[in-house]
């Protein structure tokens, strides 16, 4: 009874299994490669700020705005059973109205502040826009974000009308980089304030347990007092929220914007963080710690293939074959295969435990 | 129910052919507004040519995603094969290879992809998207493997492949000078015509091509039915994996040059082809000629933009999205209404024809 009782609590956790043993992988790998991977040092940047760095920083600081999404793209998935693939877009139009708004006064703590929340008005009007496709026009995810995808980044040239303006203010660098006086990259603090409000988000409401259940059953939803076209928009607005902070670090770090290749498929890193982190693409239960871990699994393993000296436009073949590794070792046939040759072994093992 | 008579008993139109017939009658009009407003170029057969020119290789992935979208699937790795193709093709032959030898491999590697994907997907039960995902990321990266710089062919037989054209007089027009310029298709064009013909039959006439639309509509209820739906999945992406290799062969004879950002984004055209083409995502519905309007309606937006003097270079995926958007919300709520019983749902109750019983009507 005790077993079964530890079991239930633990699997709630074994969906997290497949990232951790994802990163452990990685991790393993980089130990036998080379254990100065894992130095973490201290040094000073160009402002004399005495700043961490490493490759573990880089990785959980170039991960920033793929965690971000990947929040929000979990919740989308988990509802509506499909994946957005106009979050690379949205982020750039959300970025290109931050920059709008910057240039068009003196850069102070005000105008940043007025353009982030301009940028996040923005962001969830396009949200609602293909929250209002899915849910009310019950048109699959995928095509009803395939508009925005197609047309996202030229809205976004369309806003700024130039190539590539830039934003230039010690403020912007604080965003993107690092706060004078403190050594960890801001974008990682913004990934723990984003994560610390979605947590307290499912902690006090019932956005999380909804969620799962229009996921799992809309129509049993709706027959509990359950609305799955509010539910269903709400997940386009959060992620368009998402979309938007991630955006504006993006804009940060380069103190430019570049419609072009600004975020360019992180669609597709985001809906592979949900996958690696256990999410059935399908809709249903989720976890979103589980994507912020696949986001970060993902980045170690680019980061990792940077270290190797793979050139940075073959990383995408290696990528591929671990993809295609993970997600061929956590298929259920594979699962069940190989629960089946377990349980053949353990048979033939002559100590059997004596069970009720 | 009404009770209909044996008499006036039709065929009923399947949601199939409903949203195949939407697609090519705002195909013609479009391009028959477009021929009364600029004239000029949209009068020519040649400008029908040339958007089959242009998008003969899209044309071709574009009937192999409708079959995998039938079959209740996505394949978005055929932008990244076609790269791959082209760029191991243009450099076998600048290496001395022959044209023979450069198809076999073409047709090689896009065999090569669709079954190992199909295999991943069906008989392991692993998500198609994030599979084909993997696929398009391992194509694209293979592509910068085989050759970072760009690479132009130079074996003179194929060079004269490519220029090779098919001229249709009847179809051209007299130029100014008099002389009588023939309208001009390239082989792809035929290769690609061919294969839609070619994928039709299949569709309708064959086991295998109803056995995708069984799959796609209820994979359950088709293994009722006694349909082998993991091998006919297995095959859809097979097909769509062999149309894509065909398709990297065809867009070389067009541009003759293999580049890393070769057919960058041509999986969501072609995606945006058969959706525009009434093919659904969700499986089971989907006609291969609406694809070919498809991919005609998306190249005269296009054109349409382009000369309508909307010269900045945004307005012209602002407009396809836009477009996109208008036709997925027809298809959504033309299907909507044909579940709500037709166009009257739309209408006022007094609107409506007045042989229509009301259950009050059936009491008295």
């Amino acid at each position: 009874m005790k077993l079964h009782s530890s079991k239930a609590r633990w699997g709630r956790y074994a969906q997290l299994l497949v990232p951790l043993l994802s990163i452990l992988l990685i991790v393993v790998f980089n130990l036998l490669r080379d254990p100065s991977f894992f130095s973490v040092g201290m040094s000073t940047n160009n402002l004399g700020n005495p700043v961490l760095t490493g490759n573990l920083i880089s990785i959980l600081n170039g991960a920033s705005e793929l965690a971000i999404i990947a929040m929000g793209m979990t919740l989308v998935t988990a509802a509506c059973g499909g994946q957005d693939i106009s979050v690379g877009a949205l982020a750039t139009i959300a970025g290109s109205v931050f920059v709008k708004i910057l240039r068009g006064g003196e850069i102070t703590r005000v105008s940043i502040l007025v353009g982030f929340l301009a940028c996040c008005v923005v962001a969830m009007l396009f949200g609602a826009f293909n929250g209002t496709l899915v849910s009310v026009f019950k048109i699959q995810p995928m095509i009803a974000t395939l508009v925005l995808f197609t047309c996202g980044r030229s809205v976004a040239y369309w806003i700024n009308g130039g190539a590539t303006p830039t934003i230039e203010s010690p403020l912007i660098t604080a965003i993107g980089s690092f706060i004078p006086g403190c050594p960890i990259p801001t974008p990682i603090l913004i990934v723990a304030v984003v994560a610390i409000v979605l947590g307290l988000a499912f902690r006090i409401t019932t956005l999380g347990l909804y969620t799962q259940t229009v996921g799992i059953n809309q129509r049993a939803a709706r027959l509990n007092g359950i609305n799955p076209m509010a539910i269903k928009l709400l997940s386009f607005l959060i992620l368009g929220l998402c979309c938007a902070v991630a955006g504006c670090i993006s804009v940060s770090r380069l103190s430019l914007i570049n419609h072009e290749t600004m975020l360019l498929e992180i669609e597709m890193d985001a809906i592979l963080a949900v996958a690696i982190g256990g999410n059935a693409l399908g809709g249903g239960k989720f976890k979103v710690s589980g994507s912020v871990l696949g986001a970060y699994a993902i980045q170690a393993l680019t980061t990792t293939l940077y270290a190797m000296k793979v050139p940075s436009t073959d990383v995408k073949a290696y990528k591929a074959i671990v993809i295609i590794l993970i997600v061929v070792i956590s298929s259920p046939v594979v699962k069940q295969a190989m629960s089946r040759l377990w349980a053949k072994i353990r048979d033939r093992n002559p100590r059997k435990e004596v069970t009720a | 129910m009404m009770k209909r008579s044996p008499l006036k008993r039709r065929e009923p139109l399947t949601d199939t052919m409903l949203l195949v017939t939407i697609t090519i009658a705002i195909f013609f009009i479009m391009y028959f507004s477009a021929m009364a407003i600029w004239g000029g170029g949209f009068l020519r057969w040649q400008r029908v040519f040339d958007m089959l020119n242009d998008n003969a290789a899209l044309i071709i992935v574009a009937c192999g995603l409708t079959i995998v979208m039938i079959g209740g699937g996505i394949d978005i790795s055929v932008g990244g094969v076609i790269a791959l193709v082209v760029m191991s093709c243009v450099v076998h032959l600048n290496a001395g290879g022959s044209i023979l030898t450069a198809a076999l491999l073409a047709i090689g590697i896009g065999l090569a992809f669709g079954v190992t994907q199909g295999f991943l997907i069906s008989y392991l039960e692993i998500q198609p998207f994030i599979i084909t995902l993997a696929g398009m990321f391992f194509a694209r990266g293979m592509t910068t493997i085989v050759s970072v710089q760009p690479q132009k062919v130079a074996h003179e037989g194929f060079k004269a492949l490519m220029k090779t054209k098919i001229e249709i007089p009847w179809l051209g027009y007299i130029a100014k000078k008099g002389n009588l310029i023939p309208a001009r298709a390239e082989i792809g064009v035929v290769v690609a015509l061919v294969i839609v013909a070619i994928v039709f039959f299949m569709l309708r006439k064959t086991r295998l091509g109803r056995g995708f639309y069984a799959i796609g509509g209820s994979s359950s209820s088709a293994l009722m039915l006694g349909v082998n739906v993991k091998r006919t999945r297995f095959l859809s992406y097979v097909i769509s994996g062999l149309l894509s290799g065909i398709a990297g062969f065809v867009f070389m004879m067009h541009t003759g040059a293999g580049n890393a950002t070769n057919a960058a984004g041509a999986e969501m055209n072609a995606i945006a082809s058969a959706i525009i083409g009434g093919t659904l995502l969700s499986g089971g519905v989907g006609n291969v000629i609406g694809t070919l309007f498809g991919v005609l309606t998306l190249s005269t937006i296009n054109a349409i933009v382009t000369s309508s003097g909307l010269r900045d270079p945004w307005w012209q995926e602002i407009t396809v999205g836009a477009m996109l958007c208008f036709f997925i919300l027809l298809q959504s709520v033309v299907l909507t209404l044909r579940g709500k019983g037709g166009f009257k749902a739309l209408m006022p109750q007094w609107l409506r024809a007045g042989k229509q019983k009301t259950p009050s009507a059936d009491l008295t």
